[in-house]
C-alpha cells in the first residue's frame, strides 16, 4: 500500500457532507492510502455541462492538468465529478484537435493537459487498488448484524464505456462485495439500479421526489438498517429530502442513509463520532447500537 | 398538428454538429430509450423517442422552448441500452446548450452558471463553512477562484445571469 492521491473534494462535499468526508479520510489514512489536497482544484465542470459542454470540458481539463503537475493521481468522492473527469480526460486523449484547442485556453491559467492521470473514485480505489483481502485483514468489528442496501448512483457506473469495464451499469456487484467485507448483509432489491432524481431537483421537484421516493419505498418493505451512498448528490435526495419525500407521500421511512466509508470506518473500529454520525440528517443510532 | 412549412429541415444537423449530438441520426426509433427512462415513468411529458422525432422532423422551436428540454436527470440508463449508440443523454446535453445560445434557459441552470461563473465551485464557501470545518479538524477550502471567474467571463456565459 502506501499509495498517494490527489483528493478531489468537489463543491458539494466541503460545505454539505463533511461527514463523507470525514469519513473518507480516516479510512484512507487507516489503508495507507494518502490524500493530498489541493487548493487550486475548482469546479469539475459537471454543473455547467448543461449550459456549455466546452466550457465544462476546460474547467475539467484544468483540474486533471493541475493532478498532472502535481505528479499525482485523482481520487474523487463525488460521482457527478468522476463522471466528468473521466469523460474529458477520454475525449482529450482521443481528439488531438480538442487537446490542442483545449490546452489553448489553459494558457491563461498557466496549465497545460498532456496525457492525464489515473481518475478513480474512493470506493474504486478501495476495491481495485486496495483491494478486498487487504481491507478483511484491517477489520475489528464484524459488522455481521447489520442488514444494508447499497446504491450506486449512475454516474459511478455509466457511461460504462469511461470506466473500463470496471463494474457492470446493470447488475453492479463492487459495492455489495465492499459491504461485505465488512461481515454485514448486503441485499439485492428491485429498485437498486435507480436515478435518485437529484440531477432535476432544481427542475422539477415533484419529478425528482418522486424518483427518490421508488427506491425508500422498495427499501421500507425490505427492513434494512440503512442504505449506503457513495455520492453526495444521491445522499441529498435520500437523505436531507426525506422528510420532504415523507410529508409528500404520507408515509414514514426514518431510514438512515450512510456513506460507505462511514461503514468501513466502524468495521475498521473508529468511534462513530470520529466518523461523523452526529452529522446524518437521519440519526443511525438503532444501526450503531446493534454492533 | 405538426405543419411542414414551421419545421426547420437544418435542425437535426445542427444537433449532430453540437458535441454530443453527433450519434443524432443512428436512431430508428425503438423506444428502448422511453423504455428506460426514470423521468419518463414519472411523467410522460418527458419522452425520449419523441423527442428525437421531434429533432428529426425539425421542429426546433417546440423543441427549444420546452419545459421537457431541462428534464433529463442524466442517469445515462438509454444511452447504455441503446442498440444504436445514439448517446441520448449527450442528445439532450446537447439541445440545452443549444437551446441556451438562443435565449432560452431554466432558472436553475442560470444560478448554477452564476455560482461557478462567479466563485468557481458551485457553492459559496462562507466563513461559517471553514469554522465548522476547522471544528471537525478538516482543513479550510478556497472559496473563489478569480482565474476560473475570468475565464468564464470571457466565454460570454456571464450575460446569462446579469
Amino acid at each position: 500500500m502506501g499509495v498517494k492521491y490527489a483528493l478531489f473534494i468537489g463543491c458539494t462535499i466541503p460545505v454539505r457532507a463533511q461527514h463523507y468526508e470525514l469519513s473518507a479520510r480516516r479510512v484512507a489514512s487507516a489503508l495507507g492510502i494518502e490524500l493530498i489536497d489541493i487548493e487550486e482544484f475548482a469546479c469539475c465542470g459537471f454543473p455547467i455541462k448543461s449550459v456549455n459542454t466546452y466550457v465544462a470540458t476546460v474547467l475539467a481539463a484544468r483540474n486533471i492538468a493541475i493532478a498532472e503537475e502535481a505528479g499525482l493521481n485523482i481520487c474523487t468522492l463525488c460521482n457527478a465529478c468522476t463522471g466528468i473527469l473521466t469523460e474529458v480526460q477520454k475525449k482529450l486523449n482521443e481528439d488531438e484537435d480538442l487537446r490542442k484547442k483545449v490546452n489553448k485556453e489553459l494558457e491563461i491559467f498557466g496549465k497545460k493537459y498532456n496525457k492525464g492521470v489515473s481518475i478513480k473514485h474512493f470506493s474504486r480505489i478501495l476495491y481495485e487498488n486496495v483491494g478486498l483481502s487487504k481491507i478483511k485483514e484491517k477489520i475489528k468489528v464484524d459488522l455481521k448484524k447489520l442488514r444494508l442496501a447499497a446504491h450506486y448512483g449512475c454516474h459511478y457506473l455509466k457511461p460504462s464505456e469511461i470506466y473500463d469495464g470496471f463494474d457492470s451499469p446493470e447488475a453492479p456487484h463492487t459495492l455489495d462485495d465492499l459491504i461485505s467485507v465488512t461481515g454485514a448483509e448486503t441485499i439485492d432489491y428491485k429498485t437498486k439500479l435507480d436515478c435518485c432524481g437529484g440531477a432535476i431537483l432544481g427542475i422539477d421537484e415533484n419529478i425528482a421526489l418522486s424518483m427518490a421516493n421508488k427506491k425508500l419505498s422498495e427499501l421500507k418493505k425490505e427492513y434494512v438498517d440503512a442504505l449506503v451512498s457513495i455520492c453526495p448528490f444521491c445522499s441529498i435526495m435520500y437523505e436531507d429530502n426525506q422528510r420532504k419525500i415523507e410529508a409528500k407521500f404520507g408515509v414514514e421511512y426514518k431510514l438512515p442513509v450512510i456513506y460507505y466509508p462511514q461503514l468501513l470506518g466502524l468495521a475498521l473500529g473508529f468511534k462513530p463520532r470520529e466518523l461523523g454520525f452526529m452529522l446524518n440528517r437521519i440519526k443511525a443510532t438503532q444501526l450503531i447500537e446493534k454492533l | 398538428m405538426i405543419r411542414v412549412s414551421e419545421l426547420d429541415r437544418n435542425f437535426k444537423y445542427e444537433v449532430a454538429k453540437q458535441p454530443g449530438g453527433e450519434h443524432l441520426l443512428r436512431c430508428f426509433a425503438c423506444g428502448t430509450c422511453t423504455a428506460s427512462c426514470p423521468v419518463r415513468e414519472i411523467d410522460e411529458k418527458y419522452n425520449p423517442r419523441k423527442i428525437i422525432r421531434m429533432v428529426l422532423l425539425g421542429m426546433r422551436d417546440e423543441v427549444l422552448k420546452s419545459d421537457f428540454v431541462w428534464l433529463c436527470s442524466t442517469c445515462y440508463a438509454c444511452y447504455e441500452r441503446c442498440p444504436q449508440d445514439v448517446r441520448f443523454t449527450d442528445i439532450m446535453t446537447a439541445l440545452k446548450n443549444i437551446a441556451i445560445k438562443n435565449g432560452y434557459i431554466h432558472p436553475a441552470f442560470k444560478e448554477q452558471a452564476r455560482l461557478v461563473g462567479t466563485f468557481g465551485r458551485l457553492y459559496e464557501v462562507e466563513d461559517f463553512d471553514n469554522k465548522k470545518r476547522e471544528r471537525l479538524g478538516l482543513p479550510k477550502v478556497k472559496g473563489r477562484f478569480e482565474d476560473v471567474k475570468n475565464f468564464i467571463k470571457s466565454k460570454g456565459i456571464g450575460k446569462l445571469w446579469a
